[in-house]
C-alpha cells in the first residue's frame, strides 16, 4: 500500500515537473504591470514599482511587529499584560513619518502627472469614438476613418475553443495604424454610453464620454502590435470591444495612409456600380458578422427581451424602405444607433440585402448602394 | 430594594409567535432581525458571486450570457453593500449601542421597527427584477448614466428600491444619533464611550449627510428616463460626468460607512484578548473623525480617468493620500494594543487579527491607486476589484464575523463551538486570499473588470481565483450552521463571557442579556 502511494507520488511529481515549466509561464507572465513602449508608460511603471516597494516595506515592518508580538506576548507562554495605553511621543512619530513618506511619493507623482497632461505640439491627431461595441478611428486632416470591431475568429471562438484562436478577444478586423517616434494626440469621445480607451503598453487609459472630448498623448518608441480593450462597462458586449494598435515606421505609415485614401476612392466607385444580389449577400454577411452580430447574434435571433430578432422579424420581412430607414437612422433610446454615420453605402446596402435573405428570411429582394445614397 | 422588585413585575418578555417579530420595538429583537436578514442576503449575494466565478473559471462563454453576467455583477454588489454589510452593522448597533451606553432601548423604537421592515420589501422588489423583461439592472451598482438608462422594465424598480434602502438607512442613522445623544447612562461621557459607539456615531452622521444625495442622483436618473429631463444626457445639454460626481460624493463616504463600525468592532475585541486596554483611545476617536471628514473631499479619485483638469487631479490625489495618515494611526494603535499583551487566540481574535492584516493589504493597494498617474493604469481593472474586496470582505465582513463570535454568547447565553469556529476562520482566511490575491496580478497584467470573458493569458490566475471563490463560498455554510447551533444550545456562557472582556454589556448584564436591560440606568465611573 505504502509502495503504491510512493509510486503515485513519484508519477504525479514527475508529471508536475514537466507541466510546471509551461504552467508556471502562464502564471509568471501575468504578475505585474507592463513596462510598455512610451515615455509615459516608463514613467508610470517606475512610479508603480516605487510605491509597490514602499508598500512592501511598510507591510513587512507592521506585520513583522505583529507577528513577533503574537509569538512572544501570548498567554500560553506566560506573558503578563502591560498596563500602558498611550504614548504621545510614539503617536506623534507615527503621524509625522507616514506624512513625510507621502510627501516623498507626491513629488514624483506630481511631476509625472504634469508630464502626462501636456498634449501640445503633437505631430498628428486621432479622434477616437466609442460605440456599443466598437471603436471608430478618424485620422484628423487626412480624410481617413474607419470602424474597428472584434475579429471574426475571436467572435467564433467565444462558444468554441478560445485556446485555438490567436489573440483571443484582443484582435480586431481593422487595426489602428500609427507611426513610431511621433507625438500623437488622441481625442476621445463616445456616441452612446461611456467607454474607456486603453492599451496597457501605452501606459494610460481615458474615458470616452458622450458630449465630452478627452485628450491623451503618446510617443510610441518601437514598432509592434499593442493590444488592449474597453475598460468602462458599456453594456452587454463590453468584454468584446478590443483595441489594437499597430506601430510602424514613418515610411510604412505614409504608404499605409496613401493606400487608405486610395481605398476610399475605390469605395466611392463601388458605390456607383450596380451589384448582383449574390455579391451583396456575400459582402453583407461579412459586415453583419462584425457590425450587427454583437446584439442580433450569429443566428439572427437577438436576445429575447433585450435585442430583437432579425430572423423572422417584422422589419427584415416588411417593406425594404422601412428596413433601410431603421438601419440608417437607428431607433432612439435603444442600442440601435444611426448607422448612416458609421457605414458606407455599400456596407449598408449589403447588410440589408443579407438580413432580408439570410436564415429563414425570404424577402427575395436586394437594395443597391445607389438607393442608400439617395436616402442620405 | 422594594422599588426594584415592583419594577420587575412590570418587566415583560417578548410576545409569543410570529407577531413578536413583526410588531417588535425591542432593540434586541430588531438587532436579531437585521443580523439574520443580513446573513440571508450574504448568502444570496454570494450565490451570484459563484455564478460570476463559474463563468470566469475559463475563457469562452460556458455558463451564462454576457447580459446576464452583467446583471450578476450589478446585483451582487447592490445586495452585498445594501443587503449584507450595511444591515449587519445596523443590527450590531441595535444590539450593542443601548447595552454599551447603559440605555434601556433605542431612542425611537417604533421607527426602528419600520426601518428594518422596509428592507425585506425593498430587496424582494430588487430581486424580482431578475424575472422581468430585459432582466435585472446590468449597468453596474454605480448606475452610471447613460448606460443605466438602457435598463429594461427593471429600471423604475431599481430606483424605488434604492429610495427605500436610503429611507431605511437614514431612519436607522437618526435613531443611532438620538440614542447616543440622549440616552447615555449618568457618567457615560462622550470620551468614555466604547469605540464601537463612537464609530457608529460618526457613521450615522455620514449616512444622514450622503443618503439624500444618492436619492437625488437616482431621482434625476428617473426623470431623465421618464419625464424628458436631460440632467445626464449630453444631447439635451446635460452632463454624464455630473452623475459620477454626485454618485461618488455619496459613494466615497458610503465605503467608510461600511468600514468605520468595523474599526469599532476590532477596537473592542483586540483589547479583550490581549488583556490590555486599547492603545490611544482618544487618537482613535480623532482618527475616525478625520477619516470621516476626508471622505467628503476625495470622491473624484474614483473618476481619475474622466478627464478632469490637472488641478482637479492633483487636489484629489493629495487629499486621497492624506487618508493614509489617520488610517495608519489606527493600525499602529491596534498593533500597540497587542504589544506586550497576554494574548489568546479565540475565533473573534483570529478574525480581528486577520482583519488588521488583510485590511492593511487593502489599504496599501488603496495608497497605490491614490497616485493618479499610476491609477490611469489600475483604474477599472481587477486590481481595483482585489483592492475593494480586501477592504470589504476581509475588512467589513471579517469584522462582522468577529463581532458575531464575540457577542453571540452574550446574545444567546450559549458559547459557540470553538473548534468549528476556528475551522471556519482558517477556511475563510485561506480561501479568501486564494480568491482575491491573484486578482491583483490579473489587474496589473491588464484584465479589465466587469468582463464575462477574457483573453487566454489570464486563464491560470482566474482558475485559481475561482477555486478560492468556491472554497470561500462553501465555508460560509459552516458559519450558518455555527450560528444555528449556537442559538439552539451549547455550553452556557459566563456573564463576562471572555476573561478580558470589559464594558457595561459584559460587566453589568447576565448572559444571555435579558429582554429588557438597564431599565434603571447603571452608574458609570
Amino acid at each position: 500500500m505504502l509502495r503504491k502511494i510512493n509510486k503515485l507520488i513519484a508519477a504525479v511529481s514527475l508529471g508536475m515537473a514537466a507541466g510546471m515549466q509551461s504552467a508556471m509561464a502562464g502564471f509568471m507572465d501575468t504578475l505585474n504591470l507592463r513596462e510598455g513602449v512610451t515615455p509615459i508608460s516608463h514613467a508610470v511603471y517606475d512610479l508603480h514599482m516605487l510605491i509597490l516597494w514602499v508598500c512592501v516595506v511598510i507591510g513587512v515592518i507592521v506585520f513583522g511587529v505583529m507577528a513577533y508580538s503574537m509569538f512572544a506576548h501570548r498567554k500560553s507562554k506566560g506573558a503578563v499584560p502591560a498596563e500602558f495605553h498611550e504614548s504621545t511621543k510614539m503617536e506623534i512619530v507615527w503621524t509625522i513619518v507616514p506624512f513625510l513618506i507621502l510627501v516623498g511619493l507626491a513629488i514624483p507623482a506630481t511631476k509625472t502627472l504634469v508630464f502626462m497632461a501636456d498634449t501640445t505640439e503633437s505631430d498628428l491627431e486621432i479622434k477616437i469614438t466609442g460605440h456599443q461595441w466598437k471603436w471608430e478611428y478618424e485620422y484628423l486632416g487626412e480624410d481617413v476613418s474607419f470602424i474597428s470591431s472584434l475579429s471574426e475568429s475571436s467572435r467564433k471562438g467565444i462558444y468554441a475553443d478560445p485556446n485555438t484562436v490567436d489573440n483571443y478577444l484582443l484582435d480586431v478586423d481593422r487595426e489602428l495604424v500609427l507611426p513610431v517616434g511621433k507625438k500623437i494626440r488622441f481625442l476621445i469621445t463616445a456616441s452612446d454610453v461611456l467607454h474607456a480607451w486603453w492599451v496597457p503598453d501605452l501606459g494610460q487609459k481615458q474615458d470616452a464620454i458622450p458630449g465630452f472630448i478627452n485628450e491623451m498623448w503618446t510617443v510610441i518608441e518601437k514598432p509592434g502590435v499593442y493590444r488592449g480593450q474597453c475598460a468602462e462597462l458599456c453594456g452587454r458586449d463590453h468584454g468584446f470591444m478590443p483595441v489594437v494598435v499597430r506601430a510602424v515606421s514613418e515610411e510604412e505609415y505614409a504608404s499605409w495612409l496613401a493606400e487608405q485614401k486610395g481605398a476610399s476612392v475605390e469605395m466611392a466607385a463601388a458605390a456607383d456600380k450596380v451589384w448582383t444580389a449574390d455579391d451583396l449577400y456575400a459582402k453583407g454577411e461579412e459586415v453583419y458578422n462584425t457590425q450587427c452580430v454583437g446584439c442580433h447574434q450569429l443566428n439572427g435571433m437577438g436576445i429575447p427581451g433585450t435585442f430583437p430578432a432579425i430572423n423572422g422579424g417584422p422589419v427584415a420581412n416588411g417593406a425594404v424602405s422601412d428596413h433601410l430607414n431603421l438601419v440608417m437612422n437607428g431607433r432612439a433610446g435603444t442600442a440601435m444607433v444611426a448607422f448612416k454615420d458609421q457605414m458606407s453605402d455599400v456596407d449598408i446596402a449589403a447588410v440589408i440585402t443579407f438580413q432580408r435573405n439570410a436564415w429563414d428570411n425570404r424577402a427575395g429582394d436586394a437594395i443597391q448602394p445607389a438607393d442608400v445614397k439617395a436616402a442620405r | 430594594m422594594s422599588e426594584a422588585v415592583a419594577h420587575d413585575d412590570h418587566d415583560h418578555g417578548p410576545e409569543k409567535g410570529l407577531m413578536r417579530w413583526v410588531r417588535t420595538t425591542n432593540h434586541k429583537d430588531i438587532g436579531t432581525l437585521y443580523l439574520l436578514f443580513s446573513l440571508a442576503m450574504f448568502m444570496f449575494g454570494g450565490a451570484m458571486a459563484m455564478v460570476i466565478r463559474m463563468e470566469l473559471f475559463q475563457p469562452g462563454l460556458q455558463v451564462v450570457d454576457p447580459h446576464f453576467f452583467n446583471q450578476m455583477t450589478t446585483m451582487h454588489a447592490l445586495v452585498m453593500v445594501f443587503g449584507a454589510v450595511m444591515p449587519a452593522f445596523v443590527g450590531l448597533a441595535n444590539w450593542l449601542i443601548p447595552m454599551m451606553i447603559g440605555a434601556p432601548d433605542m431612542a425611537l423604537p417604533r421607527m426602528n421597527n419600520w426601518s428594518f421592515w422596509i428592507l425585506p420589501f425593498a430587496f424582494t422588489m430588487l430581486a424580482s427584477t431578475l424575472f422581468m423583461d430585459g432582466g435585472a439592472p446590468a449597468g453596474g451598482w454605480t448606475m452610471y448614466a447613460p448606460l443605466v438608462l438602457q435598463t429594461g422594465d427593471a429600471f423604475p424598480f431599481l430606483i424605488f428600491a434604492v429610495h427605500l434602502l436610503g429611507i431605511s438607512s437614514v431612519m436607522g442613522a437618526i435613531n443611532v444619533v438620538a440614542t447616543i445623544m440622549n440616552m447615555r447612562a449618568p457618567g457615560m461621557t462622550l470620551m468614555k464611550m466604547p469605540l464601537f459607539v463612537w464609530t457608529w456615531f460618526i457613521t450615522a452622521y455620514l449616512l444622514i449627510a450622503v443618503m439624500p444625495v444618492f436619492a437625488g442622483a437616482v431621482t434625476m436618473l428617473l426623470t431623465d428616463k421618464f419625464f424628458g429631463t436631460s440632467f445626464f444626457n449630453a444631447a439635451g445639454g446635460g452632463d454624464p460626468v455630473m452623475f459620477q460626481h454626485i454618485f461618488w460624493f455619496f459613494g466615497h463616504p458610503e465605503v467608510y460607512i461600511m468600514i468605520l463600525p468595523a474599526f469599532g468592532v476590532v477596537s473592542a475585541i483586540i483589547p479583550t484578548f490581549a488583556r490590555k486596554p486599547l492603545f490611544g483611545y482618544s487618537s482613535m476617536v480623532y482618527a475616525t473623525a478625520s477619516i470621516a471628514f476626508l471622505s467628503f473631499i476625495v470622491w473624484a479619485h474614483h473618476m481619475f480617468t474622466v478627464g478632469m483638469p490637472l488641478a482637479g487631479e492633483l487636489f484629489f490625489m493629495y487629499a486621497t493620500m492624506m487618508i493614509a495618515v489617520p488610517t495608519g494611526v489606527k493600525v499602529f494603535n491596534w498593533v500597540s494594543t497587542m504589544w506586550k499583551g497576554s494574548m489568546t487566540f479565540e475565533t473573534p481574535m483570529l478574525f480581528s487579527i486577520a482583519f488588521v492584516v488583510l485590511f492593511t493589504v487593502g489599504g496599501l493597494s488603496g495608497l497605490m491607486m491614490s497616485i493618479t498617474p499610476v491609477d490611469f493604469q489600475y483604474h477599472d481593472t481587477y486590481f481595483i476589484v482585489a483592492h475593494f474586496h480586501y477592504t470589504l470582505v476581509t475588512g467589513s465582513v471579517f469584522s462582522i464575523m468577529a463581532a458575531a463570535y464575540y457577542w453571540m454568547p452574550k446574545w444567546t447565553g450559549n458559547m459557540y463551538n470553538e473548534k468549528l469556529g476556528k475551522i471556519h476562520f482558517w477556511l475563510s482566511a485561506i480561501f479568501v486570499n486564494v480568491l482575491f490575491f491573484p486578482q491583483h496580478f490579473l489587474g496589473l497584467a491588464g484584465m479589465p473588470r466587469r468582463i464575462p470573458d477574457y483573453s487566454v493569458q489570464f486563464t491560470d490566475w482566474n482558475m485559481v481565483s475561482s477555486i478560492g471563490g468556491f472554497g470561500f463560498g462553501l465555508s460560509q455554510l459552516l458559519f450558518c450552521y455555527i450560528v444555528y447551533a449556537t442559538i439552539r444550545g451549547g455550553e452556557k456562557a459566563t456573564d463576562q463571557v471572555w476573561e478580558g472582556a470589559t464594558g457595561l454589556e459584559f460587566e453589568q448584564l447576565p448572559s444571555p442579556a435579558p429582554y429588557h436591560s438597564f431599565n434603571t440606568a447603571p452608574e458609570v465611573k
